[in-house]
């Protein structure tokens, strides 16, 4: 696998030293692994806090041992406040959309293997690129401390809808300070996303490898590009829709806090602002943010899958064209957010219509994925099997999707579990069974070391069952009215749903114990695993001409030259039923696509 | 392994549509003039959307059963079509289904949001505020007094901030924590919100509406059915967020009128 063609060679020393090395590193790889490792820290937080939350929402009066350590006023005696409890739903929200979502197949996998994936050294900004990595680092800690501030984090949920989030804390507990400090995080976080976006475009444009045109580039890669483009604009307009939250709150402006508001019998001293301004700058970005989370997901599944189907995909081309409909159209549906925010009720029809048509590139997709899996010759290991799951929920997320397109049917399913359960399984399961896919696929490349196979199969099995008895309850709980973004269920014809609250709430607890599983795949195979050979899965792309793990600069020095599409399976060569991109080997392959 | 992951995908598909199939958990009872035709609407998604769910899973399922783990010399298998057959059925089934969907759709969005309420519809002014929700009805003269946000003051009980004493418009409103509505005459609801974002929701009256700050909206529903039902907020609104709720009581037009009687005195 080593002799990758060379027409350059420039060998470049990596750094010594442990601070270089391993801290403030340049390496876009080691850059990749920390946005994966706050990834991993953030989703197990986000975890916990949905247990405590699931706990409280199946028996409301539950002690949880040892809750009064996270907040003495949060949770006296160890019983949840409602207050509280909305603290954390907020926290899991944020933690998960920002911080593992958005961080792990974009950020992580897209850091670590862009580069290589077009044959470069390096981003071509090391320096912006590390401190993408360090922004995004504070964010999360300027997050953590609101747990820490007077009343705690901030309660208004991950929307943060105006006028709650701009009122200050006569609006609520963790309404003050929670608040700026929520604001502040996200806003770095964007500074973080705007200059690795800036990168993963330049990375593709520009630094591709002689013979890698933008047709050979693998699907990861795509979906990379693709999202990069749209967290350059989504995160452009979120960024300072917070700065406005925050002057609303230190600077006595009033951006989303219209005049007579009464609070407390308190005349509020705003006026002049509008609260919907917020929802529009909001799900501007919010709803191009589905997106950044599923399509780099999409492109991984496309990537394992075509390798384990040993054949290639139907369309390349087609894919490419969906993913880059679904990232224009994503900017024209985010109004679906607000059919019955008060908005023009005009506009949700002009609304509605895009996001019904969004789901035609996305059928299409799942259609390419379906149709190459026919006459396939599928290898089933831990992540074929979750890219396989990807499929499964992403169709399972997708479906409920025609309901909310709809303004009429949204009167009813509008806050309801119903969402929850749609879009916890399209964006949140679908883009973390990516994740599972990318991290079993790509482990043995990143350190050497293959992954427990019957651990990861293991962990599979748990994590699919369990996702569904967990998410789809909530589908029946939205039909039956149940509004979400409740501590308790008090209001009469709520009370007949309690008994599928603790279904799920043990379903919850199972499928998360079942996480630690991975956690010791993860960390027992990184150091114990067996030993990898540099292309374990015989695939074709270029980080599996690169030695394992790869050097500092990638290819030694060199720079690999690419002949070929980049997933020609299913043929006769030298190496078996594949070419690899990098060899000048000519075989028959069904279409060179320059 | 891979025949069994198939098997569990189906039963998996199979009983997520049960509980639909069965109504196992069904929507609350309509009783408005306008909710069948979301429930149409409703029925008509889920029907749709059950079956690309189920054809989906299965068809997942099968190529899974049948193309996993062949032998390495296995011929690979072209799909009928290909691509082009697929993008091409992808456009004409969904895009029709969903051009249908949206089309039709707007029929019962229109029947609440395009229309203008009657013109002898009952005016009701609801009021959200952290965490309650009250009523206002505009008494004997049919107008309602302006509104003074400075003199609100829920310990004097002056919810809405009313100037009685100098308001002549104001002087015979009814304020309530609960809301009364004659059976089939229309209300045209006029919605305030007195701090942050509250939301107006009824589910048996297929109505939910948000209350925007600084923005006064109103909406329009007509109920068919005496009872008595909860209104419950579903926009996150602060700590009592799960506790704001008032109910709503349905009466005959006679009741009504008794019921508003006794109010009125009680103000």
């Amino acid at each position: 696998m080593h002799d990758v063609s060379a027409h350059a060679a420039q060998h470049h020393a990596p750094p010594q030293g442990f601070i270089r090395k391993h801290v403030f590193s340049l390496d876009h790889k080691v850059i990749g692994k920390q946005y994966y490792g706050l990834a991993l820290v953030a989703v197990f937080v986000g975890m916990v806090l949905s247990w405590i939350m699931r706990l409280h929402l199946g028996w409301t009066n539950l002690a949880i041992p040892g809750l009064h350590l996270l907040s003495k006023t949060g949770a006296p005696g160890d019983i949840m406040t409602p207050e509280y409890y909305l603290q954390l739903m907020t926290m899991h929200g944020t933690i998960m959309v920002f911080f593992v979502l958005t961080t792990a197949p974009f950020a992580a996998f897209g850091n670590y293997f862009l580069p290589i994936q077009v044959g470069a050294e390096d981003m071509p900004f090391p320096r912006f690129n590390m401190m993408s990595f360090w922004v995004t680092f504070t964010a999360f800690i300027v997050l953590m401390a609101s747990f820490f501030v007077g009343d705690g984090p901030t309660l208004g949920g991950w929307t943060q809808y105006a006028p709650l989030n701009a009122v200050g804390s006569v609006g609520g507990p963790g309404q003050g300070r929670g608040v700026v400090l929520w604001a502040a995080s996200i806003a770095i976080f964007c500074v973080g996303q705007l200059l690795g976006s800036l990168n993963f475009i330049t990375t593709t444009l520009d630094l591709r490898v002689k013979g890698m045109s933008l047709m050979r580039l693998p699907l990861t890669a795509w979906g990379w590009f693709i999202t990069s483009c749209m967290g350059l604009t989504a995160f452009a307009v979120l960024m300072p829709a917070c700065i406005l939250v925050i002057l609303d709150h230190v600077a006595g402006t009033s951006f989303f806090v219209p005049s007579n508001l009464v609070i407390n019998d308190q005349l509020q001293p705003h006026s002049g602002g509008s609260t919907l301004l917020w929802q529009h700058l909001f799900w501007f970005f919010g709803h191009p943010e589905v997106y950044i989370a599923i399509v780099p997901g999409m492109g991984i599944v496309s990537h394992v899958l075509v390798t384990n189907m040993r054949r290639p995909l139907l369309s390349h081309r087609v894919i490419i064209a969906c993913m880059g409909s679904i990232a224009i159209l994503s900017y024209m549906v985010y109004g679906h957010h607000m059919f019955v925010s008060g908005m023009n009720p005009f506009s949700s029809l002009a609304f509605s219509f895009p996001t019904l048509i969004i789901t035609i590139p996305a059928t299409i997709i799942v259609l390419m994925w379906v149709g190459s899996l026919y006459g396939s010759r599928l290898r089933i290991n831990t992540a074929s099997l979750f890219a396989l799951g990807f499929i499964s929920m992403f169709v399972s997320g997708g479906v409920s999707g025609f309901f909310l397109a709809q303004p009429s049917i949204d009167i009813m399913l509008h806050a309801t579990y119903f969402v929850v359960g749609h879009f916890h399984m399209v964006m949140a399961v679908a883009a973390i069974f990516g994740i599972f896919s990318g991290t079993y696929f790509w482990f043995p490349k990143m350190t050497g070391r293959m992954m427990n196979e019957t651990l990861g199969k293991i962990h599979f099995w748990l994590s699919f069952v369990g996702a569904y008895c967990i998410f789809m309850p909530f589908h029946y709980l939205g039909i039956a009215a149940n509004v979400r973004r409740y501590q308790a269920f008090v209001d009469d014809y709520l009370q007949p749903l309690i008994p599928v609250h603790k279904f799920i709430t043990v379903a919850a607890i199972a499928t998360g114990i079942a996480q630690f599983i991975f956690l010791y795949n993860l960390i027992h195979s990184r150091y114990w695993g067996k030993t990898a050979p540099d292309n374990p899965w015989e695939a074709t792309s270029l980080e599996w001409s690169t030695p394992t793990p790869p050097p500092f600069d990638n290819f030694g020095g060199k720079h690999p030259v690419v002949y070929h599409d980049p997933y020609q399976y299913g043929l006769k060569s030298s190496t078996g039923d594949y070419v690899m991109q990098a060899s000048p080997e000519q075989v028959a392959t069904e279409h060179d696509e320059k | 392994m891979a025949k069994f992951f198939a098997v569990t995908i189906i039963v998996i598909a199979i009983a997520s549509a049960i509980p639909i199939l069965r109504h196992t958990w069904p929507e609350p009872p309509d009783i408005s003039v306008h909710g069948h035709l979301i429930d149409e609407q409703m029925s008509e998604t889920m029907a749709e959307a059950g079956i690309s769910f189920l054809a989906a899973q299965f068809i997942l399922a099968i190529f899974i059963w049948k193309f996993s783990n062949r032998p390495k010399d296995a011929t690979i298998g072209k799909f009928p079509g290909g691509a082009k057959g697929l993008v091409i059925a992808a456009f004409l089934l969904v895009g029709t289904e969903v051009l249908a969907l949206g089309i039709f759709g707007t029929r019962a969005w229109a029947s609440v949001y395009f229309t203008p309420p009657a013109a002898d519809s009952l005016p009701i002014q609801v009021q959200a505020g952290q965490f309650a929700f009250y009523f206002r009805y505009p008494g004997p003269d049919g107008k309602f007094g302006p509104l003074h946000p400075s003199l609100i003051n829920e310990a004097n009980e002056n919810f809405f901030g009313l100037d009685q004493t100098n308001d002549q418009d104001s002087k015979d409103d009814i304020v309530t924590a609960e809301m009364a509505i004659p059976v089939n005459r229309e209300i045209h609801l006029l919605m305030h919100a007195k701090d942050v974002g509250h939301s107006f929701y009824v589910p048996e009256l297929r109505v939910q509406q948000d209350f925007v700050p600084g923005l006064d909206l109103s909406i329009h529903f007509t109920a068919t059915k005496i009872g008595r039902y909860e209104i419950v907020c579903t926009q996150l609104c602060g700590l009592g967020h799960y506790n704001m709720k008032a109910y709503l009581s349905v009466y005959s037009q006679e009741d009504f009128d008794n019921w508003l009687k006794k109010q009125a005195a009680l103000q």
